[in-house]
């Protein structure tokens, strides 16, 4: 039985029956969650592949994905860029960036556009980060996804991801990104920008066949002089589940700022980690110590002579007071 | 000799049958109160957030959602009231000569030796730690909360720095945690103490063994006609 679409290209629905997945057995990681029952199954990874030499910065992608999510985007100012609207929100979960980059080897511009969204990472730090249980889980396809149900709209996982790419909704307090259409997927359907792309410059299958694809087209950009051309799947974080190809893939900040080698911040780690568990620690033992000490210790209690020298103080003349 | 930072405005010796010595006013206590109480739902709406197994405390606040809505808003009325409460005891929190001494014997108050400690005045150096402590980590925990306070400070620090606020800010507030225990724990052990925040006066024996300095003085001021000016 298939679990996602096969047609790397086109991502067309399979014709034949398809059993809906990503249910409660299909969850590898949950959020807040210390043990969590074992996946029922294996699901094969998908990924979604970015091939960012094919992009025409057409914003077909983006279009489909608001129609898709229904998302309401506002309207914004134009301010002489074509990126639009200005930044990721809770109702645009992906955005294309256009760059202009002076080549210094060949002191040619260079329009780079990028898709911007949720890479959905192997290891993510915004699952890491949220505080409430099963707000967001991590399928065994590799889709990390936001439960709004559980969400509370803290913002950790905006501070958690090395991406910056969720956004708390300022209506309804839920923290917003890429499902990569898990909705779609689950059914055996590609997500809706890859189905949308003209160029075929989004396609959506396995991790392995999209590796594959990728090998062809970065030999066919370096065929063409892209000595540099590669895979962007970065090791920092595990891995992720939207790859990109890029024509300069020895430097991918100068793809509007995409990180050159992306990972969990240490802070990140170190707040989650040693500081509940030390801080836990110290707290139940502070507790259990002056338990212990109230109910095994003798309390401070004033005693007669006590009152007799504070009477004699109290009542006389101010110079002394010792009985 | 006197030395008019170690009492406080009302302090003074209620002279009757028996005598009790008026330590907090009205005002004070109310302060101190309000200051307690947002203590408490900060401590436990952010312990909610703070680790999972914690997390049932959020439902204490009606659910997650409400109980990161108020948290923040808890703050900023911790941190008003605490000023007030700060503006009132700073100058009988100064640090003091007999503070050394009572600190090097801290091991004779736990063994119940009192009578081996130094006279202090107003507040004791344990009582000075709570307080100079909960006033420097109340203005870290405002800052880095603000920091991370994405309802109506979102992007005022760039993530990076909000990363380390939440560090700080859940450190911190696990330092407040200690700190209020100690607190609370010695007003307890220390028997007689609730009533100087509750009734506002403590008896002539309390203010004899725990604060005699303080007590010395306003007998004093009292000999003196003083004490009610
Ligand atoms: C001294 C009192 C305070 C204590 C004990 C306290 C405690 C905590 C704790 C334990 C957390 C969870 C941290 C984590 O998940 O690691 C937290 C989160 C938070 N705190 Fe505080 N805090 C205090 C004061 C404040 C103040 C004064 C503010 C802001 C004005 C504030 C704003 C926040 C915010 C914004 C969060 C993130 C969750 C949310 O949005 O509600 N806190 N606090
Ligand atoms: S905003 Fe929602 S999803 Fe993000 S960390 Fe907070 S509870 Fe988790």
């Amino acid at each position: 039985m298939l679990d996602s679409p096969r047609d790397p290209a086109v991502s067309n629905p399979p014709v034949q029956g398809f059993k809906e997945n990503l249910g409660k057995g299909d969850v590898v990681r949950r959020s807040a969650t210390a043990s969590l029952p074992p996946p029922t199954r294996k699901l094969d990874e998908v990924a979604k592949l970015i091939d960012v030499s094919k992009c025409i910065g057409c914003k077909a992608c983006q279009s489909a994905c608001v129609e898709w999510n229904d998302t309401q985007p506002d309207i914004e100012e134009n301010v002489g860029a074509y990126t639009n609207p200005h930044d990721l929100t809770p109702d645009m979960f992906t955005l294309m960036r256009f760059e202009e980059w002076e080549n210094p080897a060949t002191s040619d511009l260079e329009w780079l556009i990028r898709k911007d969204g949720c890479m959905h990472c192997e290891d993510p730090g915004c699952l890491k980060a949220c505080p409430s249980p099963g707000a967001i889980v991590q399928y065994s396809n590799g889709i990390v996804d936001i439960d709004h149900d559980a969400c509370i709209g803290c913002g950790y996982c905006v501070k958690g991801c090395p991406f910056d790419i969720p956004r708390v909704s300022k209506k309804d307090h839920k923290a917003y990104k890429c499902t990569l259409c898990s909705d779609r997927v689950a059914v055996g359907q590609g997500p809706a920008c890859a189905k949308a792309c003209p160029t075929q410059a989004i396609v959506f299958g396995t991790k392995t066949e999209m590796k594959a694809h990728a090998e062809e087209r970065i030999a066919d950009l370096k065929s063409r002089g892209y000595e540099n051309a590669g895979l962007y799947d970065p090791k920092g974080v595990g891995g992720t589940h939207v790859m990109y190809v890029l024509h300069h893939a020895d430097k991918p900040h100068i793809y509007s700022g995409l990180p050159d080698d992306p990972a969990i911040s240490p802070v990140v780690t170190a707040w989650k980690g040693v500081t509940k568990s030390a801080g836990l620690l110290a707290m139940g033992l502070a507790a259990a110590a002056t338990i212990a000490h109230g109910i095994f210790a003798k309390p401070d209690r004033v005693t007669a002579e006590d009152e007799d020298a504070g009477r004699a103080l109290a009542e006389g003349d101010g110079t002394g007071g010792r009985p | 000799m006197s030395q008019p930072t170690l009492v406080e405005p009302g302090d003074a010796i209620r002279p009757g049958e028996p005598p009790v010595v008026e330590r907090y006013r009205a005002g004070a206590r109310i302060n101190h109160w309000i200051t307690a109480l947002t203590m408490v739902l900060l401590i436990l709406s952010g312990l909610g957030l703070f680790h999972p197994a914690l997390f049932f405390l959020t439902s204490l606040f009606g659910g997650g959602q409400i109980a990161r809505t108020l948290h923040p808003l808890f703050g900023l009325v911790l941190a008003a009231s605490f000023l007030l409460l700060f503006l009132q005891f700073w100058r009988g929190n100064l640090w003091k000569p007999e503070d050394g001494a009572w600190v090097a014997h801290l091991g004779d108050l736990v063994a119940g030796h009192d009578e081996k400690m130094p006279e202090v005045g107003k507040y004791n150096a344990g009582q000075k730690f709570v307080f100079w402590s909960l006033a420097a980590l109340i203005v870290v925990m405002l800052t880095t909360g603000i920091m991370i306070w994405d309802q109506f400070f979102e992007g005022l620090t760039p993530i990076p720095a909000q990363r380390i606020a939440l560090i700080v800010h859940a450190v911190s507030a696990v330092f407040v945690i200690l700190v209020i225990i100690l607190h609370v724990y010695a007003a307890i052990w220390v028997r007689g103490s609730f009533d100087a925040m509750i009734k506002g006066h403590v008896t002539a024996g309390w203010a004899w063994r725990h604060h005699r300095k303080w007590f010395r003085q306003l007998a004093e001021r009292r000999a003196a006609g003083t004490d009610r000016l």
